[in-house]
């Protein structure tokens, strides 16, 4: 089953730090039978609202697939981390992960943002 | 005396409001399946200026796709992509 995962993290995180709470997350899906099949950093990103007071958040989306009882023990750690202000993490169904290849690989930018 | 203003034309034949052109599901036409959450740009288009949900009579969107934009405005919401309520959204 393929998931994605969206997580924002605390701007106080340095680059560093950032990566390695993304590697630390990275690292639980593969050592628990899943296998990431993109990581995707946006980095440092305005909130539209304020979340636990701060206006800006670090946001880090994942694409993977594992089984289905990965995500009990992800959600755990997620919520156990205080370095994470919200994360979600969705199914994608087969149109969602053509859309993901389609618009990683730039095949046409997703016809839809082309259209008027 | 006001000088009497010209009697309005009155037509034989009732003036032929424009046709409103026929609103269109624009997923159904271009062929999208997928509504992504995470692109807060094309989801605007879907919310007024007060960051509210448009209705489906007004994006002419087909019921299906209405609910999954409905979905990936609410995801959107929460991963604070999209505001809750703003005032001049656009």
């Amino acid at each position: 089953m393929n998931y994605e995962l969206m997580v924002i993290f605390t701007p106080v995180l340095s680059e560093d730090e950032f990566k390695a709470a993304q590697k630390k997350f990275a690292d639980l899906i593969k050592d628990n039978g899943g296998e990431v099949t993109h990581e995707n950093p946006w980095g440092l990103r305005s909130l539209a609202y304020p979340i636990r007071k701060k206006t800006t958040g670090m946001y880090v989306v994942l694409e993977y697939s594992a089984p289905s009882d990965l995500n009990e023990k992800l959600k755990i750690q997620l919520n156990r981390d205080e370095n994470v202000l919200r994360h979600m993490i969705t199914a994608l169904d087969k149109y969602a992960v053509t859309y993901n290849n389609r618009k990683r690989n730039g095949v046409n930018a997703e016809s839809k943002t082309t259209e008027a | 005396m006001a000088v009497k203003p010209k009697q309005e034309i009155k037509y034989l034949t009732a003036v032929k409001t424009e046709k409103r052109q026929k609103k269109y599901c624009r997923f159904k036409k271009m062929g999208i399946k997928y509504v992504d959450y995470k692109d807060a740009e094309f989801l605007k288009k879907f919310l007024n200026d007060q960051g509210k949900m448009l209705p489906r009579r007004i994006t002419g969107n087909s019921l299906k796709f209405q609910r999954k934009v409905a979905q990936a405005i609410k995801k959107a919401r929460q991963m604070a992509l999209l505001p809750y309520v703003t005032d001049l959204l656009k």
